[in-house]
């Protein structure tokens, strides 16, 4: 459950984005979340409903922007999309490969007023 | 508010344990009182780009952990496992190999209970624990805090040894110079593509209880590939913390 780390690390981003701007309410939080960022997206849901009650994201749409994994084949240098943190290389079968793209964990953007 | 990482919201709860004291280590959570920014009717909405990780304050963290323990020229190195491979026996038998040669410092983190410090002071060396409450990992601020407590000397070798979970401490830098990932016969020999994320992460993986091999069905080429399947070309080093068998291999890296 480290996802309740996460949450609380989102919690403070989001406040501490929000009083620099002199906000005081957050309407929607966009998260960009890879696919192999180790984050199991229901259980950051989870912690997040439970956390930002009372804080300024307490009534923000929370949107996820997935991004899809990239893998570069260490090998042929064959890209292509894994389904998993080690995958075999369509191209060259072989195992042993660059993630480019998919560990994202990032606050992305807020909108607030 | 901590005057490490500045932050005064909701953050990590965790006790510190040496022999003499216990210091507790909460941060309150930052409620918001809504009601005195009530602002004009016009107020427009406004999007904020951020574009911060996460993780950016552990990164952080971990930096300058790692700035210290380079200054120092401590070598720090993180222990990972699942609960039960044997961390604190291999750390045990690796102390007693070691502590002629060099001064060594651990910091030990668990759920609960002050067992494993206990266990590690036994041997001579200076130990702290870490209980971590609910949390199921340790995390640069912990071992922050945990480090000013310890103050390990120039030259000598910090251990950490993290909470048994092979999920979540793979994402927590902690400032360390090596990742070492122990798994042991008893368990499957697909470990490594069951948490490919830990197995990744790490510098060195042990493979412990080699012992017991006659006695289980432990098929070590299987776990062999599956390792180098995860992440080719990561050192193997097969042992028995038990019997010391292959342990000198492992003495003679650190």
């Amino acid at each position: 459950m480290h996802e309740f780390s996460l949450a609380q690390n989102i919690v403070e981003i989001v406040e501490e984005t929000v009083r620099k701007n002199q906000a005081h309410k957050v309407t929607e939080v966009v998260l960009e979340i890879g696919t192999l960022s180790g984050v199991e997206l229901d259980a950051l849901d989870m912690a997040l409903e439970s956390l930002r009650s009372g804080t300024m994201m307490e009534e923000a749409e929370i949107k996820k922007d997935i991004i899809q994994a990239v893998a570069i084949c260490n090998h042929c240098g064959h890209e292509y999309l894994p389904d998993d943190f080690f995958s075999i290389c369509p191209e060259c079968q072989q195992y042993g490969s660059k993630i480019s793209k998919g560990k994202e964990l990032r606050v992305k953007s807020i909108t607030a007023e | 508010m901590c005057d490490t990482c500045g932050c005064g919201s909701g953050h990590d709860e965790f006790t510190l344990h040496t022999t003499t004291e216990k210091q507790s280590h909460i941060h309150g959570h930052h409620h918001h009182d809504h009601e005195h920014h009530h602002e004009h009717e016009h107020d427009t909405k406004k999007v904020l780009s951020v574009e911060t990780d996460i993780l950016a304050k552990n990164n952080l963290l971990a930096e300058r952990n790692r700035g210290f323990f380079e200054a120092k020229k401590i070598k720090a190195i993180n222990l990972v496992s699942s609960p039960g491979s044997g961390k604190t026996t291999l750390l045990e038998k690796l102390i007693l190999a070691l502590k002629t040669k060099r001064k060594i410092f651990v910091i030990e983190g668990d759920q609960q209970t002050t067992n494993d410090a206990k266990r590690i002071e036994a041997t001579g060396v200076k130990a702290i624990q870490i209980n971590t409450g609910s949390g199921c990992h340790l995390d640069a601020h912990m071992v922050n805090h945990a480090v000013k407590s310890l103050e390990p000397e120039n030259n000598s070798l910090l251990f950490i040894e993290n909470v048994g979970n092979l999920v979540c401490p793979a994402l927590f830098d902690l400032g360390e110079e090596m990742r070492i990932v122990i798994a042991s016969t008893t368990e499957g020999e697909d470990k490594p593509i069951k948490y490919p994320n830990m197995f990744q992460s790490s510098d060195l993986c042990i493979l412990n209880k080699i012992d017991l091999l006659p006695y289980l069905d432990f098929d070590i080429n299987l776990f062999k590939e599956n390792l180098q399947k995860v992440k080719p070309g990561i050192p193997l080093i097969e042992l028995s913390a038990k019997t010391e068998e292959g342990l000198k291999k492992l003495v003679a890296i650190l």
